[in-house]
């Protein structure tokens, strides 16, 4: 039997617990119901006042699809420097720089993890560091030790071959491959470890030859993985503002670095209506390659 | 075991030759030329000149020290708020029992960050300007007279942080909590435990490697932001990021900026150093 004492303490500890209980249950609904709110509320809001009538975004007046208009008739506001042409141009630049940097760290990304997965060397560490510090070194540090290196080496190959090279496209590419090489790597070095490696035992067995084993077994099993890995990269290609900055030239802006121009400048409502196309965009685009790379996955 | 790879012995190494080359040329000489600069004189244009001089350290860590720490600050603030939200959020979504329910409200946090970074941003500066649309609501119900000065301040900057890389700490979080075993906090309150308890000597201390991973993840990208203070800081919210930038334009000066960019990235791989000792000791408990 319990004394009226303990009884009295039990009680006591039972209401608070019922009290954390509650205060728990009520915070793990009110936190989603806030968190959903502040995550959606600023694209649900850029996106309304792309269609709103009047060009303030303190409230809604109406329904209009002017602005979007004015991006595809090349109406804009004074101030801006927009021009349709200029944004298209913008894209075809992304989408070069996108294919051919993510060619590029594809076959560089999967060289070094078959490399470190099957080959028998010592230092195997120094390569993870190697490719572990340019996924965690900031983005700005990046960005302006490229910068400097290319003026460097361009300072240099002036002095000595008297001709002046610019940056462009080489400079962005060459910068693009560099931050997308270890997210390849680690894509395909994951993909690498759940293989079974006496699958490629077996195909030497059976008499196959290390290349006709790595493109008949290896290529074959790493595919989802390498493709896994390209698209990865072509995302973080198109999508890179901060070391494309840095290193991009005349004439070879890339759509992030455009859009960053129009951005900077005052809100407006054909800003709006070009975000929420892009938006729009980008959404689809990457939808449709994780959708590819889920079937590749599954097929595999 | 004798494969296609390992029959010669240094066939192995010999493909991974281009891409270590890569990789030296454009990201550690970069670096190592960035210390070298970082100890220059400044030239004209910005550019380095010789003699080495540590005035431009002296400098980051004299009178740039207060946005230094600002970036500091802002980035643990950001990281704070980001767990307060992002564990009860990830709690929420990894314990819902039906299947697709679980898939959508993991879906709504993943979808927003599809869109590019630029324009998630740039959104912020609609709600939060004098004219925008949060100032709009709050003066059309008569709460304010005037507009709240919310934009180009260190408070913008934050919210546009949190909101920049709050999936960074929900996906681990949840991941963790995905792989809790439950029973666990059965036999908690077996033993006699509350709910506070349970959850703060069991629930918390299992699914801690989400946690740390969660704040590595935000912690260090805000440090480095350029961005959001960009659009949305303005002069009083300036980050360590945008006076890096700063220092590369016209009227810059390039070894302040390396100077800067060392010091930022020191203090990236301190928290780094952090966070791998505070994994560890994790694991080793």
């Amino acid at each position: 039997m319990l004394t009226a004492d303990q009884q009295l303490i039990n009680e006591d500890a039972m209401s608070r617990n019922r009290m954390v209980r509650r205060l728990g249950v009520i915070g793990l609904w009110l936190n989603p119901v806030f968190s959903y709110f502040f995550l959606w509320a600023p694209i649900l809001v850029l996106v309304l006042f792309s269609f709103n009538q009047s060009r303030s975004v303190a409230s809604f007046t109406g329904f209009t699809l002017r602005w979007y208009g004015n991006i595809l008739n090349n109406v804009m506001g004074a101030e801006s420097a927009f021009s349709t042409e200029l944004m298209l141009n913008a894209f075809r630049n992304s989408l070069f720089v996108g294919t051919v940097a993510t060619a590029i760290s594809t076959v560089l990304g999967t060289m070094i993890a078959l490399s470190m997965a099957r080959g028998k060397y010592k230092g195997k560490r120094l390569l993870d560091a190697l490719l572990f510090f340019p996924v965690v070194i900031p983005e700005i540090t990046q960005a302006i030790s490229l910068a400097i290196f290319f003026k460097v080496v361009f300072d240099w190959l002036a002095l000595i071959s008297g001709e002046r090279i610019f940056p462009g496209f080489h400079t962005i590419i060459a910068a693009h491959v560099t931050f997308n090489i270890s997210f390849v790597a680690i894509v395909v070095r994951a993909r690498l470890a759940d293989m079974n490696p006496q699958l490629e035992e077996a195909a030497n067995d059976l008499g196959a030859n290390p290349w006709q084993t790595f493109w008949l077994v290896t290529f074959p099993l790493i595919l989802p993985g390498v493709i896994s890995g390209a698209l990865l990269a072509f995302t973080l290609s198109l999508d890179d503002f901060v070391i494309t900055f840095f290193t991009s030239g005349v004439g070879t802006t890339t759509l992030p670095v455009f859009v960053y121009g129009l951005l900077k400048l005052t809100v407006t409502p054909e800003v709006n209506a070009i975000s929420t196309i892009m938006m729009v965009l980008s959404t689809f685009f990457i939808g449709i390659s994780l959708t590819i790379q889920g079937r590749a996955v599954a097929r595999a | 075991m004798t494969t296609w790879l390992a029959r010669k012995r240094e066939s192995g190494f010999l493909l991974a030759v281009p891409t270590i080359a890569w990789l030296l040329i454009l990201f550690v000489l970069p670096l190592v030329i960035v210390l070298i600069v970082s100890f220059m004189s400044r030239g004209r244009g910005g550019v380095a000149i010789m003699p080495f001089t540590i005035e431009h350290y002296q400098r980051t860590l004299g009178i740039f020290s207060i946005i230094l720490w600002r970036s500091i600050g802002l980035a643990a603030l950001t990281t704070l708020v980001c767990l307060v939200i992002g564990y009860p959020l990830a709690f929420f979504i990894s314990t819902r029992r039906n299947r697709l329910f679980q898939q959508v409200t993991l879906f709504l946090v993943i979808l927003p960050f599809w869109t590019n970074f630029l324009i998630r941003t740039y959104a912020w500066r609609i709600l939060l300007g004098d004219e925008g649309t949060i100032n709009g609501f709050l003066l059309s119900l008569g709460l304010i007279d005037d507009p709240l000065p919310m934009l180009n301040t260190q408070f913008a900057v934050l919210v546009g942080l949190v909101y920049g890389f709050l999936p960074f700490m929900v996906l681990p979080i949840y991941a963790s909590v995905e792989r809790f075993n439950f029973r666990y906090v059965d036999a908690a309150y077996d033993l006699g435990a509350n709910d506070l308890r349970a959850f703060l000597r069991v629930v918390l201390p299992l699914t801690l490697p989400g946690v740390l991973a969660g704040c590595a993840l935000v912690f260090i990208p805000s440090v480095g932001a350029f961005v959001t203070p960009d659009l949305l800081g303005g002069a009083k919210g300036l980050m360590i990021g945008n006076l890096i930038n700063n220092q590369f334009g016209g009227s810059g000066n390039m070894p302040l900026g390396s100077a800067l960019s060392i010091v930022m990235m020191a203090v990236v791989m301190l928290s780094l150093l952090v966070y791998l000792l505070a994994n560890r000791r994790d694991r080793g408990a």
